[in-house]
């Protein structure tokens, strides 16, 4: 190391300073400065890239940990008190031993601390050490290097299925078109693969890179959390200044995958990366139930103060009252007496000290263990783990389990949170036309059935599709079919499996393309191959390239699963299925049905549709794919081996499952998407005609246009194509001249019938798109090219630009047709959301589907009763929705205050779209509408934009005061999940954003309901119960001291050993309310589940109120006092000793404050056993080691021999006896007579687990169909209301352009 | 908490960081064990009027006759009691009383008659009762030094500061410190009987015997191996208000100095403010003889502590002792009184068991 001068180090701090802070960074490539010293390097001022995550060095940990630690109120309220313990005039006990407590909190907080931080720590070693690739000038070539060698301005290079080790510009990669696939999942959990584009211009893309040759200048903006954003440009030695974007950003953390190898420039490293600077800590949200206990410490705080006043006080009083100085009283060192008045001041603080336990100082540290163990047994319940996906729940938030079991209203998202979001194409309408699938359904049904949950219900009304399936096991046992079952099911969930890497799963890449569509096709194709104006093929053309759909090939699958080669998907369906159940070796079982479908669908088309008798069997278990049949029919020979690429092996990986889906379905049809580069889309038609589309740009899909198109150069018109696909209200409002001029009489009648089949889609539950079709002229694309290029470069409000200029574009579309995707319910949806409502839960779904889609969701998933009212809101403007509002509400007041559905659950139904959403949200009708709502059994909210989500939350949760809950699984629920107090994540179809954001994580919405009712009932319970158990401990125990104080002239003094108080709180009786508060079970799982009512009872203020509060507090108060005063008059006028009379007090206490645990605890396991045993155990071992040893020691209690002596005593054991059973009399007395009397729900639940199995089902269902009738009679008994008001027996709107008022109710 | 969001997932084994061949496969399925799926088998009780009728029945059962048990044997101790603190203008004690201070080096004597109107039988108690003197106020409780007291020769020369002021006197340190010490009762007490022929028979009293065993031959004991008592406390000073240093309490050598019985009794200090501490014990001689026959006796007190100063009472009390202690009835009136309690509310369930149980084992929910 050479010698600098401090100034010159000052100096370059300074610099790096600056070079760090500069808006725009200036890199160059280290190679010509290789091997110099680091001062003399470019890029010297940027961070390495090892990363330290650790919070603490080995050296200044504990000045550290105690800094971060006395943030906490209760830590320095604690110190306080210590150090008030070295104020002679006012020390209670000997200064050292008041600091045990906090020392022993402090430090068992630190070394878990320090544990935390050695993990980080170990897990930084093993990123910074993993090997990478780095150009070496020396040695002319890459050479294996680790992570953290690796700086900004190196050259590194990735090869496939490695992670990037820092943020690289990509400049080089080994595919032909300058394109490497990522995949983020790391990053946001998204699986699907992203192209990035290696940088165009500023290296020779020869199949070598030459590092070396690298001599430009990058320029590249500060660090920032943003995933999506990048900027930056390259200046070469001629000053030309080439742009890139996040296109061409590998980020730190991804994987490289399906591209050999990649080599970019590190413009971040270490810390400064995107990855890194979005890594944020676990979040910290505060539980309701904390909330409330910390209202409850300062209650004990000022009982506290109170109790030392009163102390202080009566010092003063009792020293006024003294005739003399009697011997009893000390004068301090210089023999000299303070006043009564200045004692009694002393003495206040005194009594602080002495009484301090009345504030819990272990209650934090107890809370963090139980909750601990709460997660503990969360996340190991088997129940809440998908076996699909091989997940757990996830506690992500740590501190608000106990949250889970307020909850009172749920939000929730549709899409892939109550659906699967497996999206399979169903049906499409083009030119006005309807093609229903009907195969396609059927097979949809047949695949569907089995794998299904409920087969008690098949079994009882077997569906069409089950009657090949039910003849062909007609001869087997029923155990054979159960067999069937669970092979059918094990074959699915392997798919599923198989789809955790890309979304496409077996369900949604076969499609069974429509007779009479492809019939429509064939002649189209006939007819005008060479001009391609066919609506018929410009619908499927958009099907295919209207997408962001990533081609990829299945020799270079990603190696996720090693299991299964996931190529199957991607080649004919039927094979894959095929294959999966050999693999699950049930090919036995699963043969017989599929070789009997034919007949069975033969069965089903006659007595369905007559005209489809001669459809041909559309599944067969070997042969070609359904391609191949298609180009038979035809006529076309097919063209393979034209390229490399086989339709067979493509897969497809969207972003949203929907596209895929519409991708398979125009592959069905022959239209096969090939490949897709930044610029080009290849698709090959049905003639086996490769076409190469120039991709001029993409508008990507936003939640505020609602639709995304792609701009094309059509190969053999060499027009400019726009094909725009988006949600029908959208695209409707923007069609303009007709597609073509011998249509033109037809355009309205198709817009009217294609929207008369999207609204029948939207009934039946699909979501719809509408695709349209768009020629632009060479002019107006040249002018608009302008305009895109000019937003594109933009620098302030960017998007907004780029937004306006697709809007520009978007306009006089020509509709070509519109397709209906299913999205199934997953499973026991239905089943859960009955059970959140019968446990009073509130259950909202907010969804930005169509109302009539979300209606029939609303239904299938039973939200809505087909009794129910159902109340249409929808109003165009602010007027309307005020008087709306007013009405409504009017009306449901009326029928809710009419005698005859008094003692009735409200059964109306809010249905309510984005733009009235937004109106009754405004401020002023607020209030209104959440009135409204709060009568409302549910809500279904349509049409939302992921900001009404979260206002939506909001509002409801500060207007009405509840517990709220938001579920959802993608990126727009975001905001909703951060909004609610509790925010859970479904990782599911979406990504992982929602995940991300959520405190809990779970995998199927049906976990909820265990989740809710068990988990967050016990969680809730046991943290409730324990906490007041833990106040009234502590103020049990602190005031045997209190009431001492009485009986020694106010003078502080103690009558239990100090060592002893110590290890009271600290070891004998702080284990048994955690295992209380981690393991209690007040009502077994079964029960919760069986009888949701039960959740209930934690709703609202729950079991921890200020009345529960109060009354353990006065419990506690007469326990210790019994504690203190039968002692105390049994021991009066003899010759005991202070602290032989305070070792009986202890032990009484110590009987009391455990037996009184014991009242509480509701089921009594081995654990339970053993911890109490344990605890009384250690007791006795403990004290009587220590009055053994202590002879001399802890000055003035020198408890040597006293327990032994007591416990030769006989009286010791009578006094323990009658004190104890005095003490916990009124509360056994008063659980008793509450149980009989009056038993609450928990209590009859009680009451039936200890039933055997049959029995307690039979009472469960008695249980629950007692409060089904109850909820459902009332509706039939009493008149529907809104005389007043217009009826309407349909949903839809007529148009949502003219309707002001509309108001409908259902009575289905 | 994690390092990064991949962090994380490295560290579950999903990614391998290099090199094809995939994560490893360890499923994240929870053990389907009894513990940890929370379904350990559990003992439910559940408190109601019929499952707990029995214990109520139970406790009353066992505690009245405890209650009998413990109120006979309390009544069946014989106890005396005199006050002797001469507020009183006709007490004996009074002149004693008046002119006094811990100083007065001429000692007052006063001459108290009681009669015994049953005699005694068993070893008699002879206790000395204090009321009103706090021996629990925290700084007094505090004002000593163990480790002196225990016999450690540094802690005579150079007594802890807790003995503070009663550490030094004249620069010399206080040997026994502090002010429990200091304070000392210090009446004499002396017995006679009166026979009834007029002759006044001193009661022999054993000055031995009334301290804890622990006490006198672990936690006191004398400094040095030294037997020569005055030796071993040389340089120190008597304790202010005492009028004899320690190491004349008592002239046989093995109740002297720290380990004089009288003073352990004394160091004990007394948890309530009214209390007694045992004086002497008054041996049974044989089984034929009374300890203490019917009659007269005269108590003795040579007046020397001073009470006034807390309006303090002073009492000599005589007292047989039986397994339970000294004479306190409380405990067997708890005791009938809680039994009796007990049985009555089992009563009372009875009656609530017999109009609500039906109700809750038929399990009825629908309330």
């Amino acid at each position: 190391m050479t010698w600098r001068s401090p100034l010159a180090l000052v100096r370059d701090a300074l610099r790096g300073q600056r070079a760090r802070e500069k808006d725009l960074r200036n890199l160059a490539s280290n190679l010509p400065y290789e091997g110099l010293e680091k001062a003399k390097q470019p890029n010297c001022y940027f961070p390495g890239n090892a990363i330290k995550t650790t919070k603490y060095t080995l050296l200044l940990f504990i000045p550290m940990n105690l800094f971060e630690q006395f943030h906490r109120l209760a830590n320095i309220y604690f110190v306080g008190l210590a150090i008030l313990n070295f104020v002679p005039v006012v020390s209670a006990f000997e200064p050292g031993v008041a600091l045990i407590p906090i020392c022993v909190i402090l430090s068992l907080t630190a070394l878990k601390d320090a544990l935390e931080d050695f993990r980080r720590y170990q897990s930084d070693r093993k990123l910074n050490n993993t090997p990478c690739f780095i150009y070496s000038r020396k040695e002319q070539q890459f050479i294996k290097r680790h992570w953290k060698d690796v700086r900004v301005g190196d050259f590194v290079k990735v090869v496939c299925n490695e992670i990037v080790p820092a943020d690289l510009l990509l400049l080089h990669t080994s595919d032909p078109n300058g394109v490497c696939h990522i995949e983020t999942s790391n990053l946001d959990g998204e699986t699907n693969l992203k192209q990035r584009k290696m940088m165009s211009g500023v290296c020779m893309s020869d199949p070598e890179f030459e590092p070396e040759s690298f001599n430009s200048a990058v320029v590249c903006e500060k660090p920032n959390n943003n995933l999506n954003y990048f900027k930056c440009y390259v200046e070469k030695p001629n000053k030309e200044k080439v742009g890139a974007g996040i296109e061409s950003l590998l980020l730190r953390g991804c994987t490289v995958r399906n591209t050999d190898h990649a080599v970019g420039f590190v413009v971040y490293a270490g810390n400064e990366t995107k990855a890194m600077l979005n890594n944020k800590g676990p979040r910290y949200k505060r539980s309701k139930l904390e909330r409330k206990l910390n209202t409850d410490v300062i209650f004990c705080v000022i009982l506290l103060f109170t109790m030392c006043l009163i102390g202080a006080l009566g010092h003063f009083l009792w020293l006024q009252a003294l005739p003399g100085v009697p011997p009893y009283l000390v004068p301090d060192g210089n023999g000299h007496l303070d006043s009564p008045s200045l004692s009694g001041f002393y003495m206040f603080f005194t009594m602080i000290i002495l009484l301090q336990i009345l504030i819990p100082i272990s209650l934090y540290v107890s809370i963090e263990l139980v909750r601990i163990g709460q997660i503990f047994f969360i996340t190991n319940d088997i129940d809440l783990h998908d076996e699909g996906t091989d997940s757990r729940v996830q506690c992500k938030a740590l501190n608000i389990m106990e949250d889970l079991g307020q909850i009172e209203y749920i939000f929730s998202d549709k899409t892939g949170t109550l659906t699967e979001n497996k999206m399979v194409f169903r049906r499409c309408s083009i030119m006005g036309t309807e093609y229903a699938h009907k195969e396609n359904a059927i097979r949809l049904a047949v695949l569907d059935v089995p794998v299904s949950e409920e087969e008690v219900i098949l079994n009882q009304q077997p569906r069409p599709p089950r009657i090949g399936w039910s003849l062909d096991t007609e001869d087997s046992n029923p155990e054979d079919k159960w067999h069937h079952h669970d092979n059918r099911r094990k074959s699915k969930v392997t798919g599923n499996a198989q789809s955790d890497a890309a979304f496409s799963s077996l369900l949604e890449a076969e499609v069974i393309p429509d007779r009479k569509l492809l019939q429509q096709i064939c002649r189209a194709e006939s007819s005008s191959s060479s001009r391609n104006i066919d609506p018929y093929l410009d619908f499927f053309l958009g099907l295919a390239i209207c997408n962001t759909v990533v081609v990829s090939m299945a020799t270079a699958r990603r190696q996720r699963v090693s299991g299964f080669s996931r190529s199957d998907q991607a080649s004919n369906p039927l094979d894959t299925f095929s294959s999966l159940v050999k693999k699950s070796g049930s090919l036995q079982h699963i043969f017989p049905s599929w070789q009997h479908k034919p007949k069975k669908n033969r069965t089903i088309s006659e007595d369905s549709v007559e005209e489809e008798d001669h459809v041909k069997p559309p599944v067969k278990i070997e042969g070609s794919g359904n391609t191949n049949k298609l180009h038979t029919c035809l006529l076309h020979a097919p063209s393979d081996n034209k390229s490399a690429m086989t339709p067979d092996n493509l897969s497809y990986e969207a972003e949203s499952p929907d596209e895929a889906a519409l991708v398979y379905a125009a592959k069905a049809y022959g239209f096969t998407l090939l490949a897709r580069t930044p610029d080009s889309v290849t698709v090959r038609l049905p003639s086996g005609e490769d076409l190469v589309f120039e991709v001029l740009d993409t508008l990507t899909f936003d939640y505020n246009r609602k639709r995304m198109s792609v701009l094309v150069r059509h190969p053999i018109t060499k027009e400019y194509v726009l094909y725009t696909k988006g949600a029908d209200h959208t695209i409707m409002e923007l069609l303009g001249t007709p597609y073509a001029e011998h249509l033109s009489g037809k355009q309205k009648n198709i817009a009217a019938n294609t929207q008369h089949h999207l609204d029948c889609y939207a009934k039946e539950g699909l979501r719809t798109l509408c695709f349209t079709k768009k020629v632009v002229s060479d002019k107006a694309y040249e002018s608009w090219s302008v305009n895109r290029q000019r937003a594109l470069a933009a620098i302030d409000n960017r998007e907004e630009l780029v937004m306006d200029t697709a809007v520009q574009l978007e306009t006089d579309l020509s509709l070509l047709g519109a397709t209906g995707i299913e999205d199934r319910l997953q499973e026991s949806v239905p089943e859960t959301i009955m059970a959140l409502r019968e446990a009073g839960i509130q259950v909202w779904v907010l969804t930005g589907d169509k109302t009539e889609t979300a209606v029939n969701i609303g239904y299938a998933c039973r939200l809505l009763e087909e009794e129910d009212l159902v109340i249409n809101m929808s109003c165009a403007n602010k007027f309307a929705c005020t008087s709306m509002l007013d009405c409504t509400l009017e009306e449901v007041r009326r029928y809710s205050e009419d005698p005859r559905n008094v003692d009735t659950t409200q059964n109306i139904s809010l249905v309510i779209d984005g733009r009235t959403l937004t109106m009754a949200l405004s401020s002023d009708l607020q209030k209104r509408f959440v009135d409204l709502a709060k009568r409302c059994r549910t809500v279904l909210c349509c049409r939302v934009t992921p900001l009404q989500k979260s206002k939506v939350v909001t509002v409801v949760r500060e207007q009405l005061n509840v517990m709220t809950l938001a579920v959802g699984d993608g990126a727009n629920d975001v905001s909703m999940i951060q909004a609610a107090d509790v925010g859970i994540g479904i990782s599911g179809q979406e990504g992982m954003q929602a995940v991300m954001a959520s405190d809990f994580a779970i995998s199927r919405f049906k976990h909820l309901k265990k989740l809710l009712l068990v988990h967050g009932h016990w969680c809730y319970t046991r943290l409730a119960n324990m906490l007041i158990y833990f106040f009234y401990k502590n103020v049990a125990y602190v005031n045997l001291l209190f009431w001492h104080q009485f009986l020694c002239g106010f003078s502080g003094s103690a009558m239990i050993d100090y060592w002893l108080m110590i290890f009271f709180n600290l070891f004998f009786t702080s284990v048994p309310p955690i295992m209380f508060g981690i393991m209690d079970k007040d009502v077994s799982a079964e029960m919760l589940l069986g009888v949701p009512e039960l959740y209930r009872t934690g709703q609202g203020a729950g079991e921890y109120t200020f009345t529960t509060f109060w009354v353990s507090m006065l419990d506690a108060f007469y326990q210790s006092l019994v504690c203190f005063f039968i002692p105390y008059l049994a021991y009066r006028d003899s010759d005991i000793d202070v602290f032989t009379f305070g070792t009986p007090l202890n032990t009484i206490s110590f009987f009391t404050i455990l037996l009184h645990l014991s009242i509480e605890i509701k089921a009594w396991t081995v654990v339970h056993w053993v911890v109490m045993l344990g605890s009384v155990a250690l007791y006795f071992i403990v004290t009587l080691a220590y009055s053994a040893i202590c002879v001399t020691c802890n000055p003035p209690s020198n408890p040597y021999w006293i327990l032994q002596r007591q416990m030769a005593d006989p009286m010791f054991y009578l006094l323990c006896i009658i004190t104890t059973v005095v003490a916990l009399l009124p509360r056994y007395m008063f659980h008793v007579l509450r149980n009989s009397i009056a038993p609450s729900p928990l209590v009859k639940a009680r009451h039936l687990d200890r039933l055997d199995p049959s029995t307690r089902d039979q009472c469960m269902k008695e249980w629950r169909s007692f409060r089904g009738i109850a909820q459902v009679r009332p509706s039939r008994l009493s008149t529907p209301p809104s005389p007043t008001l217009e009826t309407t027996v349909d949903i839809h709107h007529h148009s949502s352009a003219t309707s002001d008022i509309m108001w409908d109710e259902h009575h289905h | 908490m994690m390092a990064s969001s991949y962090n994380a997932k490295d560290e579950d084994g999903h990614i391998t960081v290099s090199g094809p061949g995939g994560g490893t496969l360890r499923s994240k399925k929870p053990e389907n064990t009894a513990f940890k799926q929370q379904r350990l088998p559990a003992w439910q009780p559940i408190l109601t009027a019929g499952t707990v009728l029995p214990a109520f029945f139970i406790i009353g059962l066992l505690f009245i006759p405890i209650g009998i048990g413990l109120f006979v044997t309390s009544n069946n101790i014989k106890e005396f009691e005199v006050d002797y603190t001469g507020v009183d203008m006709s007490s004996p004690c009074f002149n004693c009383s008046q002119n006094f201070s811990w100083n007065s080096t001429r000692p007052c004597t006063c001459t108290i008659p009681f009669y015994l109107d049953q005699p005694y039988e068993s070893n008699v108690y002879v206790y000395y009762g204090l009321s009103n003197f706090y021996q629990n106020h925290r700084r007094y409780v505090k004002s000593r030094d163990d480790s002196q007291l225990n016999g450690d020769v540094n802690s005579l020369m150079s007594p802890s500061k807790e003995c503070e002021p009663y550490a030094f006197h004249e620069n010399k340190p206080i040997a026994p410190c502090g002010a429990i010490a200091n304070s000392m009762f210090n009446d004499t007490l002396e017995l006679f009987y009166n026979d009834p022929n007029g002759t006044r028979i001193p009661i022999p009293l054993n000055t031995t015997g009334i301290a804890w065993w622990t006490d006198k031959h672990v936690k006191f004991g004398n400094p040095g191996g030294n037997p020569n008592l005055t030796a071993a406390f040389q340089g120190t000073t008597k304790p202010v208000n005492w009028r004899r240093p320690v190491y004349e309490l008592d002239a046989d050598p093995g109740n002297n100095g720290f380990i004089n019985e009288d003073f352990i009794v004394w160091m004990r200090t007394a948890a309530l403010p009214t209390f007694r501490k045992l004086y002497r014990i008054i041996n049974k001689k044989s089984s034929m003889v009374p300890t203490l026959p019917r009659g007269n006796y005269t108590l003795e007190v040579v007046y020397n502590y001073p009470v006034r100063s807390f309006e303090g009472r002073k009492r000599v009390i005589l007292s047989t002792i039986s397994w339970m202690g000294g004479k306190n009835p409380f405990l067997g009136i708890a005791y009938i009184t809680v039994g009796s309690v007990c049985f009555f509310l089992g009563v009372v369930l009875l009656i609530v068991h017999h109009k609500c149980g039906n109700r809750n084992n038929s399990a009825d929910i629908s309330n």
